[in-house]
C-alpha cells in the first residue's frame, strides 16, 4: 500500500544521505522524496512516498526514528492534504493542437508558464493522481519532458509535526 | 590551544584511559599532542586490530572503547570492525584524521569519503568542520555510543582542524532532540508480561547480549521464578553457564534442550536479543507453540522486526528486570522441568571420541583446568562454536566473539582489548588456523605491551566450517578450503616474535599442552593439531527449524540414541 510520510529533521549536512542510505540498505521502496526548509531555522521537512505492507511501514517508521537527526516521523493515515507540483513541456504541432491543449489546461486548472513556437510548458499542482491524469491527457500531443516534485503532505486541522517531547533524561 | 589538544582534553574529560590506534599523515597533529597526554596509547600493527581491540575493551569493561586511525586507508581499515561493533551493539568511538578541508573532494593523497563509507555501519558519525565544535562533538559521540542501544560512532577530523586555534568552550550541553532512548519499561506491559508468565505452562526465558549488564537482576529473576534460561551466543555469561536453570545456547549449533524448549514453549520472555536467523532458523516455523512472545529491547525497531511480538516492552534490560522482579513469583513448572530435564540428560553436548586430538576435548580441558574462570575470545567458525559449547563461562563480559557479523580474525585483537581492559584476568583466545591468520600481525602488539594472552590455535588445516557445509550440503566438494599445505608452523612463528610457542599433536600430550599454556609466564601461542573431519553438532541447517536438528553427523546416525 502507498503511504505518505512526513519527517522532521535537523538540517545537518548529509541528513538526506542518511535517509536515502537507510532506504537502500533496508530495501525499502521509495517512490518519491521532497525536501525543504521550514519556518524554524535549522529544521527541514521531508515528504516520502513509500509503498509496502504494514510490517514494512512499521519498520520504515522505526528505522527512521533511530537516526539521531530525525526529530519526528508521521505516517499520514489521518485526513491530510497532499500536493505535487509538475512541469510538463508539450509539443505543439499547430493551432488546432494549441486549442486542444488549452482545453485540457483549463479542465485541470493548470497554468501556462512558457510559450514557444512549437512547445508549451504547463504547470500543475495537485495530488499525485491528478498529476498522473494530466500527464496522460497530454501524452497524445507529444510530451517533450516532465518534472514532478514528488508529493508533499500536511495533516488537516490543528495537528502539526512537532518535535517529540523529552520523555526522560538519559 | 590547537584542535588536537582540544580533542585529547575532551577525551580525558570523557574518562578515556586508553586508545588503540595507528598513526599516519592526516592524524599526525593528534599523535603529536598525544605525546604529552596522560592517555595510554596501544600501537597496533593494522587498524583493523585496533578497532577490534577497542570493541573487546568495551565489551570486557562496559566502558567506551576508543580507536584512532589516519585518513583514507587507515580509516577504511576500520570498516569491518565498525560493522562488527554495530551488529553486536558495542560502544566504540573511532577517531580518524582526514585531509585538510580545502582538499576534501579533490581526490587528495590518502583521501576517502570516510563519513560516507561508514554511514551505514555506525550508529552515527561526524565530520568536524569547525575546531570549536570539537568538545560538543566528542561529548555527543560518547553519549550516543554508550547509551540506548550501544554502537560505534566515528569522528572524522580534517588535519587543518586539528591544527586550528581553539576559541570555544569545553562547557557544552548535550543537544540531541532526536535522540531520547526509552529506558524504563511500560508498567502496564510489565504487568501483562508477569501475568502471561504466571499463566504459562511451558515458559522460557531467552537472553542476549543486551542483558550482559543485567546479570545480577537476571539471576535473581530466574531464581525467583524458576524459569529455564537460554542464552544466545552474545548472551553467554549473562547467566552462569554452570547454573541448574541454564539450558544452553539456542539456534544453529545450540543444545537440543534449548531448541526443543523453544519449540515447545507457550510463552517466551526474550530480553536483549534480536532473533537473529542463526537463532530462529526459518522464522515461520520458529516457536510454533508460543502463543505469547514478550520482547524486551531497548531498540524499538527490533521489536516486531523478525518475530511477531505480543507483549512489547521497550526499555533497558536491567531496569525492566528490576521492575519485573518486584512482581515475580515462583512459577509452578515441575511438569515442564521434567520434560526439559529429560532432553538435557538425554542429549548433552558431546562428541564422538576418535584416536586423533579433537577441538572439543582441547577446549573442555582448558575449561576444566581453569574452572571456567577466564575471558574467552574466539575467531569465527567451528572453533568458535566449540568454544561456545564446551567452555561454559560463568561470568558476564567474559565470552567475546563476533556474533552478528561473524568476523574471522577477531580472536587475537579481542584478546588484546580484553587483557588491556582487565589485566588481572586470564585471557584465552581459542582461534582457528584460518581465523588466526587474518590478524596475526597483532602478535607484535602482545610483545610490545607484554600482554599475557594465551592463544590456542585449533589447527585442523581447513576452513572447517565451510568444509562442514561442503560436506553436508555440497556433496563433499571441498572447494578452496584446504590450508594445511601452506600453514606456517605456528609455534615457530610465535617464537619469531619472541613469544613462547607450544605444539601439541597427539591426544596423549593434551594435558601436558594445557599445563604448558596455563603455567607459562607471559603470552603463548599453542598450536593443537586437531582432527580435520570434525563437524559441529547439533546442527539446524540454515533455513531449517528445531525439528530439522541434526544431532550427529548423518554418516554416524545409527549411533544416535533413539
Amino acid at each position: 500500500m502507498r503511504h505518505v510520510i512526513s519527517v522532521l529533521v535537523q538540517d545537518h549536512p548529509r541528513v538526506l544521505n542518511r535517509i536515502t542510505s537507510l532506504f537502500a540498505r533496508r530495501g525499502f521502496n521509495l517512490e518519491s522524496l521532497a525536501v525543504g526548509t521550514t519556518h524554524v531555522p535549522g529544521l527541514s521537512r521531508i515528504s516520502l512516498v513509500v509503498s509496502g505492507d504494514d510490517h514494512t511501514l512499521e519498520q520504515v517508521e522505526k528505522q527512521l526514528n533511530r537516526l539521531i537527526e530525525v526529530l519526528k516521523v508521521t505516517d499520514h493515515s489521518e485526513p491530510h492534504v497532499e500536493r505535487e507540483l509538475c512541469l510538463v513541456k508539450v509539443h505543439v504541432a499547430g493551432v488546432e493542437e494549441r486549442l486542444a491543449i488549452k482545453d485540457i489546461q483549463e479542465a485541470f486548472r493548470a497554468r501556462v508558464v512558457d510559450v514557444a513556437q512549437k512547445s508549451l510548458i504547463l504547470e500543475l499542482t495537485g495530488d499525485s493522481g491528478k498529476v498522473g491524469s494530466f500527464i496522460e491527457a497530454l501524452r497524445p500531443f507529444g510530451i517533450l519532458e516532465v518534472m514532478r516534485t514528488g508529493a508533499v503532505a500536511m495533516s488537516r486541522g490543528e495537528r502539526t509535526l512537532k518535535v517529540r517531547e523529552k520523555r526522560e533524561a538519559v | 590551544m590547537k584542535g588536537a589538544e582540544v580533542l585529547l582534553k575532551a577525551l580525558e574529560r570523557e574518562g578515556v584511559e586508553v586508545i588503540f590506534g595507528h598513526p599516519g599523515g592526516a592524524i599526525m597533529p593528534t599523535y603529536d599532542a598525544l605525546y604529552d597526554s596522560k592517555i595510554r596509547h596501544i600501537l597496533v600493527r593494522h587498524e583493523q586490530g585496533g578497532v577490534h581491540a577497542a570493541t573487546a575493551y568495551a565489551r570486557a569493561s562496559g566502558r567506551v572503547g576508543v580507536v584512532m586511525a589516519t585518513s583514507g586507508p587507515g580509516a577504511l581499515n576500520l570498516v569491518t570492525g565498525l560493522a562488527d561493533a554495530l551488529m553486536d551493539s558495542t560502544p566504540v568511538v573511532a577517531i580518524t584524521g582526514n585531509v585538510p578541508r580545502a582538499l576534501i573532494g579533490t581526490d587528495a593523497f590518502q583521501e576517502a569519503d570516510v563519513t560516507g563509507v561508514t554511514m551505514p555501519i555506525t550508529k552515527h558519525n561526524y565530520l568536524v568542520q569547525d575546531v570549536n565544535d570539537l568538545p560538543r562533538v566528542v561529548r555527543e559521540a560518547f553519549h550516543i555510543a554508550a547509551t540506548g542501544r550501544p554502537g560505534p560512532v566515528l569522528i572524522d577530523i580534517p588535519k587543518d582542524v586539528q591544527l586550528s586555534e581553539f576559541t570555544g568552550s569545553f562547557e557544552v550541553e548535550l543537544d540531541l532532540p532526536g535522540y531520547k532512548p526509552t529506558l524504563k519499561g511500560h508498567p502496564k506491559q510489565i504487568e501483562r508480561a508477569l501475568d502471561a508468565l504466571e499463566k504459562a505452562e511451558r515458559p522460557i526465558l531467552m537472553v542476549g547480549g543486551g542483558a550482559q549488564h543485567a546479570h545480577g537482576e537476571l539471576l535473581a529473576f530466574a531464581e525467583r521464578t524458576g524459569l529455564p534460561v537460554i542464552t544466545t551466543l552474545m548472551g553467554l555469561g549473562a547467566f552462569p553457564g554452570n547454573h541448574p536453570l541454564w539450558l544452553g545456547m539456542p539456534g544453529m549449533h545450540g543444545t537440543v534442550a534449548a531448541n526443543r524448549a523453544i519449540h515447545h514453549a507457550d510463552v517466551i520472555l526474550a530480553i536483549g536479543l534480536r532473533f537473529d536467523d542463526r537463532v530462529t532458523g526459518k522464522v515461520s516455523r520458529f516457536a510454533p507453540h508460543a502463543h505469547t512472545i514478550i520482547h524486551v529491547d531497548i531498540d524499538p525497531a527490533e521489536i516486531g522486526k523478525v518475530v511477531r511480538t505480543h507483549i512489547p516492552i521497550v526499555g533497558d534490560a536491567r531496569q525492566v528486570l528490576r521492575e519485573m522482579l518486584k512482581g515475580a513469583k515462583p512459577l509452578r513448572l515441575a511438569t515442564w522441568w521434567r520434560e526439559l530435564e529429560e532432553w538435557r540428560t538425554r542429549y548433552p553436548l558431546r562428541w564422538k571420541p576418535r584416536p586423533h586430538l579433537q577441538s572439543q576435548e582441547v577446549i573442555r580441558a582448558f575449561a576444566e583446568a581453569t574452572g571456567g574462570h577466564a575471558i574467552v575470545t574466539t575467531g569465527v567458525g567451528q572453533h568458535q562454536m566449540f568454544a561456545a559449547q564446551f567452555f561454559p563461562v560463568t561470568r558476564p563480559r567474559s565470552f567475546l566473539t563476533s556474533g552478528g557479523l561473524g568476523t574471522m580474525g577477531v580472536g587475537l585483537p579481542f584478546a588484546i582489548g580484553a587483557k588491556v581492559a582487565r589485566p588481572e584476568e586470564l585471557v584465552i583466545d581459542f582461534d582457528g588456523d584460518g581465523s588466526f591468520q587474518m590478524t596475526l600481525q597483532e602478535l607484535a602488539t602482545l610483545v610490545k605491551y607484554k600482554l599475557d594472552v594465551k592463544v590456542v590455535v585449533l589447527n585442523n588445516g581447513y576452513l572447517g566450517m565451510v568444509r562442514q557445509w561442503q560436506d553436508l550440503f555440497h556433496a563433499k566438494r571441498y572447494s578452496e578450503v584446504y590450508l594445511a599445505d601452506s600453514n606456517p608452523d605456528f609455534a615457530r612463528l610465535a617464537e619469531a616474535y619472541g613469544i613462547r610457542g607450544v605444539k601439541v599433536e597427539r591426544k596423549e600430550d593434551l594435558m601436558k599442552g594445557v599445563e604448558a599454556v596455563l603455567s607459562a609466564d607471559g603470552p603463548v601461542v599453542a598450536e593443537f593439531k586437531v582432527y580435520h573431519e570434525e563437524g559441529v553438532f547439533p546442527m539446524i541447517p540454515a533455513g531449517g527449524a528445531a525439528e530439522d536438528m541434526i544431532i550427529e553427523h548423518p554418516a554416524e546416525k545409527e549411533e544416535v540414541e533413539a
